[in-house]
């Protein structure tokens, strides 16, 4: 039986928070291999819905797609019956994983080692030998293989969106992000869609970081030239940041287009960003088809802990975010179209993948900052970063010059994480 | 005999032209190395083998290419970088009197300022090419690559 005050010196060891209100992070939750493995259970295999992919991606019975919960390998599956289906992959036998293929279709899964054979759901089917062979025992007579079937998970698809929960008792998807976000994911998925690929970035430094990156609006015309260089996006455009109301762990950044030029902001301020001297020779690229209702160029909108919906001009996108270890994460993008799209519409769309991604004209800067903190903040974990910007307005939702998203978020990971606050309020690590 | 040779030879010395400029950091002169009615892309095979159009880079035509340079010199902000390609296995796939159509493997090593040389990507062109008023020039490039997860980011053309 552990006491309390060793319970209580873990929990420090792992991380303290040296303000509870989300605005001083201790960088050693950046490459801690204890914060990590304590994420993998509290947060992965804890009470979190995790994306896995489009329903679309698994079309057809028999459909399946390898994928992760944090960093456990999980396979998502069409079952005969036409439902969804998700198991943990790694067979009940000796641990081998038994789905080796990133996607395919197939009635059974069989493992290569001693060929278990597992149906679409994760039962086990049969186990060779089992009844032994010419004097071969075989299997004990109590073996039964329904005892020995592959970890299930709850599975539930929202709107052609595919998540899953290692946990019993966290409430159903709806209820987990909470109607505000409901409303916003609705905004985009309120019609059939269509998978249209993925494109992947793999990123040295920690999934945290990228979590922060799509809560920041903060940065978006700062870091990202592009949109000041040719005009696209600007400070003071009509903007919509919130969050989920619950743990704020969820959030979304709306940026509203308006007409007004406001340029001038940038101009008086002196901020590198502003340019007037490009423009596109083929501007097509951030045409705006008006398909929504409200008619936003972009849409950011973070599902913890695995998925980011994004819609920017055009292009629709579910990203998901995987980490590798602490220092690394990956982001899948996983591109997508309604069914009914027109062929115009659709080459718009691709067209328009230009701007995210990898190779994304407003997105690729995203990994190289949150690189430069993780080169940072290495050798520092006791250190803290400042976020302070627009913390006397916590109501303020907006504008785009705003940290409140960032330290919802951090004040919900804290809580989820179990790790204590700091009991003397002091600056010290800075 | 020897009009394969030449044909073989004329899309070699494009390739070689093609390297040259990016990899010795002549990004403005890359565009014209495409005919203006192009197709560039860069794509990961995992969606060219699925019939999906999803790509990392796309340009449908010469004007994007100058976008994408115009964009990568003032707007995106990246580490210092370079990339050597190394290319093999040029196999002239048809020859008519609209296009050569050729495929490649090939290989790219970027190098950091911190003096890493990495596998960055490894791929094959499908290319065509056309002649025009002056020289050869590319109608078509399409980058389709297996190394799926790109480190960190993209910014130099493949
Ligand atoms: S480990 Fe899978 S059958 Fe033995
Ligand atoms: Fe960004």
């Amino acid at each position: 039986m552990g006491d309390i005050s060793t319970d209580l010196e873990k929990r420090f060891s792992v991380a303290e928070f040296p303000k509870g209100d989300g605005s001083r992070v201790p960088y050693k939750v950046f490459s801690s291999q204890d914060v990590y493995d304590r994420e993998q259970e509290r947060i992965y295999r804890g009470p979190t819905w995790n994306f896995l992919g489009l329903e679309d991606e698994v079309k057809s019975p028999g459909d399946f797609k390898s994928t992760f919960i944090g960093d456990t390998p999980v396979v998502l599956t069409r079952t005969e019956d036409g439902e969804l289906a998700a198991w943990v992959n790694r067979c009940a036998h000796r641990g081998a994983m038994v789905c080796r293929l990133a996607r395919g279709n197939a009635k059974s899964h069989d493992c290569v080692y001693h060929q278990w054979s597992y149906d679409t759901r994760g039962n086990l089917l049969g186990v060779p030998f089992r009844r032994g062979q010419k004097g071969a025992e075989g299997m004990p007579k109590d073996f039964k293989p329904a005892n020995h079937g592959l970890r299930q998970l709850r599975v539930q698809n929202y709107r052609g969106l595919v998540f899953a929960t290692f946990s019993d008792s966290v409430v159903d998807f709806l209820d987990y992000v909470g109607p505000d976000m409901a409303g916003f994911i609705d905004r985009i998925f309120h019609k059939p869609v269509e998978y249209l690929g993925c494109t992947r970035q793999f990123s040295n430094s920690n999934w945290k970081l990228y979590l922060e990156n799509v809560k920041d609006p903060y940065h978006a015309s700062l870091l990202h030239l592009f949109h000041t260089t040719f005009n696209i996006f600007r400070v003071g455009m009509k903007a919509h940041c919130q969050t989920d109301n619950i743990d704020g762990l969820h959030s979304i950044i709306l940026a509203i287009k308006e007409q007004e030029n406001t340029g001038d902001a940038y101009k008086e301020q002196n901020i590198r960003s502003y340019d007037e001297g490009f423009s596109l020779e083929d501007d097509s690229i951030l045409a705006l088809v008006p398909e929504f209702d409200v008619l936003a160029t972009n849409h950011i909108q973070p599902i913890f802990p695995q998925l980011v919906i994004q819609q920017i001009h055009n292009t629709l996108v579910a990203r998901q975010l995987l980490p590798k270890g602490p220092n690394n994460f990956e982001l899948i993008f996983h591109f997508f179209g309604y069914a009914d799209d027109t062929v115009e519409l659709r080459a718009l769309r691709v067209k328009q993948a230009n701007l995210v991604g990898p190779a994304g004209y407003i997105s690729m800067e995203d990994t190289e900052a949150t690189e430069l903190v993780q080169q940072g903040t290495v050798r520092d974990g006791n250190a803290h970063s400042v976020i302070e910007m627009a913390r006397d307005a916590p109501e303020q939702k907006n504008t785009l010059i705003t940290e409140n998203l960032i330290r919802s978020f951090w004040k919900g990971y804290q809580k989820l994480m179990d790790l204590p606050t700091t009991k003397t309020d002091g600056e010290h690590g800075a | 005999m020897t009009k394969d040779l030449m044909v073989r030879l004329e899309v070699q010395c494009l390739l070689d032209l093609y390297i040259d400029v990016i990899d010795n950091d002549r990004l403005e002169e890359w565009p014209a190395l495409f005919v203006e009615d192009c197709l560039y892309e860069i794509i990961p095979r995992e969606n060219e083998d699925m019939g999906l159009p999803a790509p990392v880079m796309r340009c449908d035509n010469q004007r994007m290419l100058r976008d994408r340079v115009i964009s990568l010199r003032n707007a995106n902000i990246f580490s210092p970088q370079t990339y050597r390609h190394f290319l093999s296995g040029l196999v002239i796939q048809s020859v008519s009197d609209a296009e050569i159509a050729f495929t490649s493997n090939y290989l790219v090593i970027n190098s950091n300022q911190a003096g890493q040389s990495f596998v960055y990507q490894t791929g094959r062109y499908l290319g065509g090419l056309v002649v025009t008023a002056e020289g050869w020039r590319f109608s078509r490039l399409r980058c389709i690559f297996e190394t799926s997860r790109v480190q960190t980011l993209l910014a130099i053309p493949i």
